[in-house]
């Protein structure tokens, strides 16, 4: 802001209120709430009580959650992985289609979020059962003998998570791309770089905005998004998403539940400030 | 031609069934300066795109240094551009951007600092090393632009109307930087502009181009009084359009009148006949309107419409009897003319061009060359 602020009416700050207050409410509420839960005790049949303990935290770190933690990174990274493999170049050549084409395109990608995302999942389970349409057409082309069995499996479930956050990367590398003037990757060749080259210095640097914002829509709903491991991946691969619920809705240990979101809050905090140290040192 | 950086064949070439250039042909020799001069859309931008080699022809050949340019990637042209937009790497400072061409080349560290350094060193911008683009004036900019095409000393160097954002008076001024540094590099440079004066003021040769072909090719002094179209005639130097049809002929001297008057001009080697359509191109300032001459004396009668002073210019602008504009520019601002006057509009025969004399399109093809 420039020094010269100028004089506020009286009733200027009422707008701001709701902002705040749901803020307030829906933010900075729950966290605190979660964070004090994560210290208590819990009541042997329902509840938690007023006892302050490290106990919950503590916890976390029997092999058998570490483990949860470590299978949940892997998937996330390799869903990630694999989301900005597809995503990027889908992205960035998007961006390159006549308007009439990226109208559609866009279309296409959006369509299926007209439908609830639960629904959708109950969608691959028809492709990927035992005989599904998966399993049907690949041996109609003659290149399985039988089913393979692809449902509850760890694959379906990489599937499944890639389906689900593919559109968001590929928006975001979009937007970023959309903004590339290409006389400058012209300017490059021109200048004795090759098309990779060209490429590596200066379209793919000019889109690392679009691709850092991408990464933080993908990877942080990866390490929490429990429904998809659930449905595709039966009860085969647990994740700190499923952990939780499974803590909170089953074993109703709320302060263990508490506990492992604050660690997963942690955890991908993390990541995302590493992606951040990343991305401005490329830059 | 001995010398000679580049060669163009009979360039054609299209975008989606329109005709951009229509057989374009062109050498440049070493050290040379030529203009690429027209107004938007008449191929300019596209010829120097093909050159560069971001565009392919659809027929024709483009030969550098004698080698055929067919399929041959920008990247491996000894050609570099300068972009209208100056297209700068915006995530680079000035030095990674003029480094650029020596950096992909894998230039060892030292020799390219040292040449990024002469770099800036030739356009005035030592100092600025560690800036943005972004943190540059437009003036810093294009020298950024200027630095960063040149550093790999290519054999020629295309510029795309790299004054066109610039204000008139750092287009005065830096129009002599280029013409300073094009001399002191001894690299020949195809420059683009849509303005006559630029290209007169700086060219060794202009190449007056229109609907995807040249319509004269020539040093600026022949172009500007030799011209071969109406459309040059008017577009460099702004002349009167006359046509009429040949009356009498006496040796060189051509006679003629029409529903505006009558004049005469010399057949330039040219030999009318009788009874011919011809055109004429006549320059303001070569041409005098006159109160109160007698009806014997020829020339073209009209009305004073308007009158205006441009930099030490009147011109004088005349509605002619049969219908027309005729503007007369003379030096000084005194004139007994008044709007509403009538008056003669007289000249030298020498003074009225003919042009127009090759059916339109003008040289096509090989033809250019004899120029």
């Amino acid at each position: 802001m420039k020094s010269k602020v100028r004089p506020q009416k009286g009733w200027m700050w009422l707008t701001l209120l709701p902002l705040y207050v749901f803020t307030l409410l829906f933010v900075l509420g729950p966290l605190v709430y979660m964070v004090v839960l994560s210290f208590l005790t819990r009541e042997e049949v329902w509840g938690v009580r007023l006892d302050f303990t490290l106990e919950n935290y503590a916890n976390i770190f029997e092999p058998v959650y570490l483990r949860t933690f470590w299978e949940s990174l892997k998937l996330a990274f390799l869903s990630t992985g694999l989301v900005v493999a597809i995503g990027y170049p889908f992205g960035y050549f998007m961006a390159k289609l006549t308007a009439r084409w990226k109208k559609r395109v866009t279309l296409f990608l959006m369509i299926p979020f007209w439908t609830s995302s639960l629904l959708r999942l109950y969608g691959w389970i028809i492709i990927f059962r035992a005989g599904g349409i998966f399993d049907r057409l690949l041996m109609a082309l003659h290149i399985t003998s039988e089913p393979l069995k692809l449902l509850y499996t760890y694959p379906a479930v990489v599937v499944g998570m890639v389906y689900a956050l593919l559109p968001f990367m590929i928006f975001s590398v979009y937007s970023s791309a959309e903004k590339l003037d290409f006389s400058l990757v012209e300017a490059a060749r021109d200048l004795g770089a090759s098309p990779l080259k060209a490429f590596l210095t200066v379209s793919l640097k000019l889109t690392l905005p679009g691709l850092f914002s991408g990464l933080v829509l993908t990877f942080v709903p990866s390490m929490g998004l429990f429904f998809i491991a659930d449905i595709l991946g039966g009860n085969k691969v647990v994740l700190v998403g499923s952990l939780i619920q499974e803590q909170l809705m089953k074993a109703r240990n709320w302060p263990f539940a508490a506990a492992l979101s604050i660690a997963l809050l942690l955890l991908t905090t993390v990541f995302l400030w590493l992606s951040r140290r990343l991305s401005k040192e490329s830059s | 031609m001995a010398g000679s950086i580049l060669r163009l064949e009979n360039i054609k070439k299209g975008f989606g069934g329109v005709d951009v250039l229509n057989g374009v042909s062109l050498e440049v020799a070493q050290g040379e300066f030529v203009t690429l001069l027209g107004s938007s859309g008449c191929g300019k931008t596209t010829t120097l795109r093909i050159i560069a080699g971001l565009e392919q022809p659809d027929s024709g050949r483009v030969l550098l240094g004698g080698a055929d340019m067919a399929g041959v990637p920008p990247e491996r042209r000894d050609v570099n551009t300068v972009f209208q937009s100056y297209a700068l790497f915006p995530h680079m400072t000035v030095e990674q951007n003029v480094g650029y061409a020596l950096k992909v080349r894998r230039v060892p560290k030292p020799e390219l600092a040292q040449r990024v350094r002469e770099a800036l060193a030739l356009v005035q911008l030592e100092g600025f090393e560690k800036r943005k683009p972004s943190q540059l004036s437009g003036g810093q900019r294009q020298r950024v632009a200027i630095a960063r095409a040149v550093i790999n000393r290519p054999k020629l160097l295309l510029l795309d109307e790299p004054l066109g954002a610039l204000d008139l008076q750092l287009r005065r001024q830096m129009q002599q930087e280029l013409k300073r540094l094009q001399k002191k590099l001894g690299i020949s440079f195809i420059y683009i502009t849509h303005d006559q004066e630029e290209a007169l003021n700086m060219s060794d040769r202009v190449a007056v181009m229109k609907d995807g072909l040249f319509q004269q090719i020539g040093p600026p002094e022949e172009v500007y009084s030799r011209p071969r179209t109406s459309y040059v005639a008017r577009f460099v130097g702004a002349a009167n359009i006359l046509h009429c049809n040949v009356g009498q002929v006496e040796g060189e001297l051509v006679r003629f009148a029409n529903a505006q008057g009558s004049g005469a001009f010399l057949a330039q080697g040219h030999s009318f006949q009788p009874g011919e359509p011809a055109t004429l191109a006549i320059r303001g300032e070569q041409a005098q309107a006159v109160k109160g001459l007698d009806r014997s004396v020829p020339g073209l009668l009209g009305v004073v419409k308007e009158k205006s002073f441009a930099g030490g210019l009147l011109r004088v602008t005349l509605e002619l009897a049969g219908g027309g504009e005729f503007v007369c520019s003379r030096q000084g601002l005194d004139s007994d003319l008044a709007p509403g006057d009538q008056a003669k509009i007289v000249w030298e025969p020498e003074h009225a061009w003919p042009v127009d004399l090759e059916p339109a399109g003008g040289p096509e093809g090989e033809g250019a060359e004899a120029l």
